[in-house]
């Protein structure tokens, strides 16, 4: 048998046939083609049973309500919780991209304890107890040689449970030295004492209110309750409500109202008792509600004529009659304050200003105005009984010298705690506890922050996230994240009622993770004596349910309880607060001819969270674009500098220098810069991390001169090419 | 030129005086002989060696007794494979589902004592493999076929209720799915509904029932979204 030519081809025609009458290509080509529709490495989600499960948001001070969208024990979703008080139904960007700090690279997922040098990120991982004994002893042995006045704690807020816990541990501790973080609500307690002569807090009755004039209030871009807010807006619009925006760059805000007043930065004050000042000549005022007009208007008609807060504001003079009268015109007009999303506390006089506006149209607790609401007051718990170390810790001065001297009007005053700590504190601090704050990134002049934190010998932070402070502490001890535990939540954040909402475990504990409450809990149980005295609960639910009283039922029940029947702190403003000087920029103006001030976006979070994924994708290449961050000026400005779209520039202020790539914008005055707030992160994740510049690396703190406050509104800079 | 005329010529001749040879008769049969093995060959890998190849086996975690649950239940195969309140289908059942019963071991087989130590007591799900998951691109309603149309399960699922162990589930090694999609028979013939379950099959059962939507204003038929979400 001899196998030719032929006989091959033959073979390879009948080996053709053959396949070509079976299913091998057939079914080759079917399944290559359903290989190529799924691909194996597309992550499927799993199927299972749906659920919603109703919480609180607490990622700002919003309070929004949340329905969580679950598949079997997975949270897929968030979502606004329909007929909620606060958000009916609407979310944020950041409540929305919630999941991925849940969920994503940057937990902490355990206690640990620091290995390598600080700020190395080397750490060991302990146990819970080992972390609870480690904290206890260091605190003991401080404690037991009379300097418990040498630990500071600092919380993002100092209303609900859990600040009131650490605060209260704090205080049996023997220590003073208890700071909340900065913001817009400093200045408007101060204002509300200092108008009403009681505590409270501002709330506007926005909805109802029929002319809106926004001292740089970022109206949707963060500011108060973000989601009411949006809607707020919404229904402004329907109703042909007049909005107008007094702000020097044409934010979002701005150009989302009906009218944009550019002023010059810093002058809202001056404009604001500008517009009392024509209101009160041409008699447009209702002098019910207020006390001490007689001299105050004496004072007001000299140092605010038309044409000087004119010059100093940059509006024109016909245009600051107008908004007078159209303040005074219209039914129930509502003056707001605090720049952007209110992130720095601002000064006494510039708020006073703004609610002496609102209590000269005759608005106060009225409908559609401004409310005068009481401080939530269901914590009642026994004070805390001191022993003699702790009394003696506590007759010591705070670390920032708030409440005493001339800082005798704040409450709370971290912009000053890095000095504090850097030498001009009475005394050196031994130990921070940081909860639910990140000040090495939000603290305005990152450089000293930085300084400070080397100086303190033991910091323990209990973020859940790898943030900035973390990497600086010698001890994490993570709290679980808002989806994972019960806290209550109560709301302030200009709302004209008392709301408090419930956070609820939507999802059991991802990692090794705690309760902040039991953690300061166990933490005081530990200590003994009159510390754990002070800590009868056994656990933080069971102090949560106890301290809700009767409103536990309501909150398990609806997730949220509401007052809508205030009852104001006062009904009579005094005039008062609106002599001081005005805030200037910190900066000789020879030597940094610009005005560079932060602002604030939705798209970029502010304060203690970083950006998720998710949301740092929105924000535009004209503010981040790779790694670089960018500063808008006006064109004039940028071809003065030699400066065209992109440029790579040197910013420097007399704090610090970076380099920016430049973004030319029209919807700003020349000669003032603008940039981003809450970006140039050094933590958290590869989405986040050196993205951008840290606007707080470039401004300092100034101080408000009544009462001690950060009330820095920009500083003085230069521009340079690179 | 007449040369090269004569030399073409003999070849040709010579061509002619092997075509008539006897001996080249068998060169024509080899060539058969060729065609055939070939094809045979072809047809062998084709129709029994390939589909060894294409698809693989996996055991279940532990083997599962349809027929003796089924006495022991009331409710047929919803016992288990219920609907949720908002008409979602359960599917296979979750382990807290099982543990309703098998909080201890009920009976003494080893399949039962792996349940109860591997899975119960360390609370884990057990890792089922489905043998009728449909590609992540098809949305199927168990509710529509079941509830809506009053199908029975053993129309699509077969006879598994009577099982009285789990068969091992063979999987495409291209595509990863389930061989019951595309069916036992490498064909693709059918001689029961339940034998494989393709889009032509769905089409096919939707026309014999005269169930023709016509949710595609061009084609007057279902559109393609309808399943492929």
């Amino acid at each position: 048998m001899k196998v030719d030519r032929r006989s091959f081809l033959s073979f390879v025609i009948g080996g053709a046939a053959g396949t070509a009458l079976s299913p091998l290509p057939w079914k080759l080509i079917d399944d290559s083609s359903i290989w190529s529709q799924m691909w194996p490495w597309t992550p499927v989600p799993p199927d299972g049973e749906v659920v919603y499960e109703d919480s609180t948001c607490s990622l700002c001070p919003g309070g929004c309500g949340i329905s969580v969208r679950k598949v079997d024990n997975r949270a897929v979703k968030i979502e606004g919780k329909k007929g909620h008080p606060v958000n009916d139904g609407g979310i944020c960007i950041l409540g929305l991209s919630g999941l991925q700090l849940l969920y994503g690279p940057t937990r902490i997922k355990t206690p640990m304890k620091r290995i390598g040098e600080r700020g190395e990120g080397k750490w060991r991982k302990i146990s819970w107890d080992e972390a609870t004994a480690i904290l206890t002893e260091k605190l003991t042995d401080i404690r037991n040689r009379g300097e418990a006045h040498t630990v500071a704690a600092i919380a993002e807020s100092d209303s609900g449970t859990v600040p009131a816990l650490l605060q209260r541990f704090m205080t049996a501790y023997g220590s003073p030295n208890f700071i909340r973080t900065s913001s817009q609500v400093d200045a408007d307690e101060l204002a509300v004492k200092t108008l009403f002569g009681a505590t409270g807090r501002a709330g506007f009755d926005l909805e109802n209110a029929d002319y809106v004039l926004s001292f740089g209030a970022g109206l949707v871009d963060g500011w108060g309750s973000p989601v009411r807010m949006f809607r707020a807006g919404s229904l402004w619009k329907e109703k042909n409500v007049a909005v107008v925006q007094v702000e020097p760059r044409l934010s979002n805000s701005a150009a989302k109202a009906t009218r944009w007043v550019p002023i010059n930065p810093g002058t809202e004050a001056d404009l604001a008792l500008g517009i009392a000042a024509v209101l009160v000549s041409q008699n447009m005022v209702d002098t019910g509600g207020v006390s001490g007009f007689g001299s105050w208007k004496s004072d007001l008609l000299s140092n605010y004529p038309t044409q000087k807060v004119s010059q100093t504001t940059g509006v024109a003079a016909d245009v600051i009659v107008d908004l007078a009268k159209g303040f005074a015109k219209a039914d129930r007009p509502l003056a707001l304050c605090g720049r952007g999303k209110g992130l720095v506390a601002g000064s006494l006089r510039e708020t006073a200003a703004v609610y002496a506006l609102n209590a000269l149209a005759g608005n106060i607790n009225r409908t559609g105005g401004m409310w005068a609401v009481p401080e939530s007051d269901y914590i009642q718990w026994p004070k805390a009984a001191t022993d003699k170390l702790a009394s003696a810790g506590l007759r010591q001065p705070r670390i920032d010298g708030a409440g005493a001297g001339r800082y005798a009007d704040s409450r709370y005053l971290p912009n000053r705690l890095a000095d504090g700590v850097n030498g001009e504190g009475p005394y050196p601090l031994q130990v921070l506890l940081v909860a639910g704050a990140n000040p090495c990134h939000d603290l305005p002049d990152s450089k000293n922050v930085r300084a400070a934190f080397a100086r303190i010998p033991f910091i323990v932070s209990f973020s859940s996230f790898n943030d900035e402070t973390s990497a600086m502490a010698d001890l994490l001890l993570p709290d679980h994240v808002y989806l994972e535990r019960y806290e209550d939540v109560p709301v302030g954040a200009g709302l004209a009622r008392q709301v408090i909402g419930l956070s609820r475990p939507v999802v059991s504990a991802q990692f090794n993770t705690r309760h902040l409450g039991e953690t300061v809990i166990a933490a005081a149980r530990a200590m003994g004596g009159s510390i754990a005295d002070a800590f009868p609960w056994p656990d933080y639910e069971t102090c949560l349910e106890e301290t809700l009283g009767e409103k536990w039922d309501t909150l398990m029940e609806t997730g949220v309880w509401v007052e809508n029947d205030i009852d104001p702190v006062a009904d009579t403003v005094r005039l008062a607060g609106m002599d001081a000087p005005a805030i200037q920029a910190e900066g000789d103006v020879d030597r940094f001819p610009l005005l560079l001030v932060p602002y604030d976006s939705i798209r970029i979070s502010g304060g203690t969270i970083g950006d998720p994924p998710f949301m740092i994708k929105t924000v535009a290449d004209t503010v981040i674009k790779g790694k670089d961050g960018f500063v808008e000026v006006n064109p004039q400005t940028a071809s003065a500098a030699g400066l065209t779209e992109g440029d790579m520039a040197t910013l420097s202020t007399p704090r610090g220098e970076v380099r920016v790539r430049i973004h030319l914008f029209e919807g700003i005055k020349p000669g003032v810069a603008a940039m981003a707030r809450g970006l140039g992160h050094t933590a958290y994740d590869g989405y986040l991390a050196e993205k951008g510049v840290n606007v707080n690396e470039l401004i300092g703190p100034v101080e408000d001169p009544s009462s001690g406050h950060d009330a820095a509104w920009g500083i003085r800079a230069k521009l340079a090419k690179a | 030129m007449s040369t090269l005329d004569d030399k073409a010529k003999g070849v040709m001749d010579d061509d002619a005086a092997h075509a008539e040879g006897g001996e080249d008769t068998g060169a024509g049969g080899f060539i058969i002989l060729f065609f055939i093995i070939g094809f045979a060959a072809s047809m062998v890998l084709g129709w029994v060696v390939f589909p060894q190849f294409l698809y693989s086996q996996k055991q279940q975690p532990f083997s599962f007794n349809h027929a003796l649950h089924v006495g022991e239940v009331g409710d047929g195969c919803e016992s288990c494979h219920f609907f949720r309140e908002d008409g979602s289908f359960s599917g296979i059942p979750k382990l807290a589902q099982c543990t309703e019963c098998h909080e201890e071991p009920m009976g003494e087989t080893e399949d039962e004592a792996i349940f109860v130590e591997q899975y119960v007591t360390r609370d884990r799900e057990v890792p089922w493999l489905s043998y009728s998951r449909q590609p992540d691109c098809v949305f199927f309603s168990h509710v529509a076929h079941v509830v809506g149309a009053k199908m029975d399960c053993v129309t699509c699922h077969g006879h598994i209720g009577e099982s009285e162990s789990s068969r091992p589930y063979e999987y495409n090694r291209v595509t990863g799915y389930s061989r019951d999609i595309w069916g036992k028979n490498i064909a693709g013939f059918k001689r029961n509904s339940w034998d494989r379950m393709k889009m032509d099959d769905c089409a096919q059962c939707h026309k014999e029932a005269g169930i023709i939507h016509t949710s595609s204003v061009q084609t007057e038929r279902d559109a393609c979204f309808v399943c492929h979400k």
